[in-house]
């Protein structure tokens, strides 16, 4: 019982940040209708910034925030630069922009930092809280940085004019312009805060995956199993669907096929969702006008 | 949505000249044959290699640049290609050219059977699907319960085809020739499918789904069909690597694998068959400024040639969105309007072939159907 409820606590940890990376690839399907094949990747670039800062001696905490800053600007930059010449491109020419991405990013971390796995440090303390025998401290503390993370989105949405623009820019692009939002820098600020909610989501997994530059291929594929889960266009149905999918993925690693097809159990997953009920479980479903 | 609307598959348009195809595949082959005979051997394997991702190249590009479907998991099905191959070679002695139409078999199925429900799924979703299958895949060959089978990690070892009835050429040469055979037939295939009534269906899905089905296209029927043929010459491709190279391991099918592919069919030009050929030099020759780049950066700056690769990306899409197939046919038709300004009285038919100037705006105006 103690292995199986193990088993359950790490699997909703990865799912933390399986919800995390969801939420940050949400982001930038609500501004843009888009999914970000690059979100990894970049989450990546971060993440080896926040290592770089630590290695110069700059505090957790202080690391942590300037990482997260410093991956708006690229987040807010990329958009600006590269992403804004395709706005009105095919959806196969957008496709192949963030796969181009994957490239230049992959390749530019690989040359300034090599390939060695490195260890990242996790801010939290290595005794389990409270000596309970079956969540390690990390475990718990991704979680509460989940959580966080969930409910500060959720108040800029919710309580800031710039978060109420950003939603009528990607709701009704043309009626937002009319009353004075600037729809392009909407955009450019969605990029930047999946970009920054990517970072952290890097910075809780490297602890446990190690530090490569491949690190997050495989994350992001359970991400985006947990935003189809939970429904893509939907915040909170994406950190749930995150949630679930940690879970379900350990617990079937662990359990029935082994932890070598636990990738695969992510694709039947996506696969399955999207044939079964495409708008996920708590998604709206988009009707187009022919 | 259509992906990629404005490109015009020459073949399509111009049924008329369906020998007029002759002269290109005739100078192809006699390419090939001097090459054959006056490259050294590792050059050889190189172009082997080539002539192996064009095959691939052609496949993926009768998927997307004629049907209009993304596919980031087309090296998943050169995979299944390389390890059947490998597998009926090791395990149950099956000559290796015998390979060659099983795994095209076995592969059509794989790719029609993935392709059945997944292309339900329209653009962004299947590229996330197939993107999840191009991750997954070398999991699963590293499945240790297939190990008896694969290899595990390790991989698979085969012997390379020996050359027959004592013909005066060396191994590099005869698998060489093979390959240059095997991907003109290929290729001839494709302009035919093309050119058929398959093929006018699965351009018209692309350009317009909801009237292609009004006449009477069954789109699942051909987008899935389309999917599978596409995982034919991937398989086909896959095959004939596994041969060429003697080996197979989880290692080389990684998800770079698929992307590269994805590259190789930009750089060459979407909806241009010719144009994959130029599209499989680049993949399999940028990789190899590696080792340029490393002496003069540092032996880190290996993985540089990948963001060659995405910068010729980008550049490509923004400056020639039908990549050097396109390019050389603006060249083309530049020159003959240059020539037909030269002489009136000459008139040319432009209009034909001017289409390739035209699709850089079309492609633009096109929006997202979501």
């Amino acid at each position: 019982m103690t292995a199986f409820l193990n088993q359950c606590f790490s699997g909703l940890a990865m799912g933390g940040i399986f919800a995390i990376l969801a939420l940050s690839l949400v982001m930038i399907f609500q501004a843009t209708a888009l999914l970000n094949f690059a979100q990894g990747e970049m989450a990546m670039a971060s993440t080896y910034l926040a290592w770089q800062l630590i290695q110069h001696g700059v505090p957790y905490w202080l690391a942590f925030v300037l990482t997260v800053i410093l991956s708006f600007a690229a987040g807010v930059l990329i958009e600006r630069l590269i992403i804004r010449r395709f706005a009105s491109a095919p959806v196969l020419t957008v496709v192949i922009v963030f796969i181009a991405l994957v490239f230049i990013i992959d390749s530019m971390v690989g040359w300034i930092f090599g390939y060695q796995l490195q260890e990242f440090p996790s801010p939290f303390p290595e005794h389990n809280w409270f000596n309970n025998p079956l969540v390690s401290s990390h475990q718990s503390g991704i979680l509460l940085v989940t959580l966080v993370v969930m409910s500060v989105v959720w108040a800029f949405f919710r309580f800031t004019t710039l978060g109420l623009a950003m939603r009528a820019a990607a709701q009704n692009p043309a009626s937002s312009r009319l009353v004075g939002i600037k729809v392009g820098w909407m955009l450019a600020l969605g990029w930047g805060l999946a970009a920054a909610i990517g970072a952290i989501a890097g910075m809780m997994a490297a602890p446990i995956v190690y530090l490569d530059p491949s690190m997050m291929s495989s994350l992001l594929l359970y991400g985006f199993a947990g935003a189809v889960l939970g429904g893509i266009n939907n915040p909170w149905g994406a950190v749930l669907g995150g949630l679930l999918v940690g879970v379900s993925v350990n617990l079937v690693g662990a359990y029935l096929v082994g932890t070598q097809l636990q990738l695969a159990v992510a694709l039947t997953m996506i696969i399955g969702i999207l044939l079964v009920r495409p708008s996920g479980l708590f998604g709206h479903t988009i009707v187009t006008r022919v | 949505m259509s992906a990629i609307a404005g490109i015009k598959p020459q073949a399509a348009s111009v049924p008329q000249r369906k020998f007029g195809r002759a002269p290109a595949f005739a100078a192809a082959l006699i390419a090939g044959i001097l090459l054959a005979f006056n490259a050294s051997g590792y050059h050889l394997f190189q172009y082997a290699q080539v002539l192996i991702y064009m095959i691939a190249l052609i496949g993926l590009n009768l998927l997307t640049g004629f049907n209009g479907s993304i596919s980031l998991g087309h090296g998943a099905f050169f995979a299944i290609g390389g390890y059947g191959a490998a597998i009926l070679m090791a395990h149950l002695g099956v000559a290796w050219w015998l390979t060659l139409p099983i795994m095209a078999f076995i592969c059509f199925g794989a790719g029609f059977g993935f392709g059945m429900p997944a292309l339900r799924l329209e653009g962004l979703y299947l590229a996330l699907a197939t993107f999840a299958l191009a991750i997954t895949m070398p999991g699963i060959l590293n499945y240790k319960h297939f190990d008896a089978y694969t290899g595990g990690t390790s991989g698979l070892q085969v012997d390379k085809p020996k050359v027959p009835l004592h013909l005066p050429l060396n191994q590099d040469q005869w698998l060489f020739l093979c390959c240059l055979a095997a991907a003109m037939l290929m290729l001839f295939i494709a302009q035919n499918l093309v050119a058929s009534r398959v093929g006018r269906a699965m351009v018209a899905l692309r350009d317009h789904p909801i009237a292609a089905q009004t006449m009477g296209v069954n789109s699942a029927m051909v987008k899935a069909t389309c999917f599978g043929v596409a995982a034919l010459y991937a398989g086909v491709a896959g095959a004939l690597d596994a041969a060429l190279v003697g080996f197979v391991a989880p290692d080389s099918y990684s998800v770079f694998l698929s992307l590269s592919l994805l590259v190789g069919m930009v750089v060459g030009g979407l909806g241009s068959l010719w144009g994959m050929l130029a599209g499989a030099i680049f993949i399999e020759f940028v990789p190899n400024l590696a080792d340029s780049f490393s002496d003069m950066f540092g032996e880190s700056a290996k993985a540089l040639p990948w963001a060659v690769y995405g910068v010729f990306l980008i550049a490509i899409l923004l400056l020639a969105p039908h990549g050097i197939a396109g390019a050389v046919q603006r060249v083309v038709a530049f020159v003959r309007g240059l020539m037909a300004k030269a002489s009136p009285n000459l008139t040319p038919e432009l209009p034909a072939i001017s289409a390739g100037n035209q699709p850089a705006e079309q492609n633009h105006r096109t929006t997202q159907g979501s």
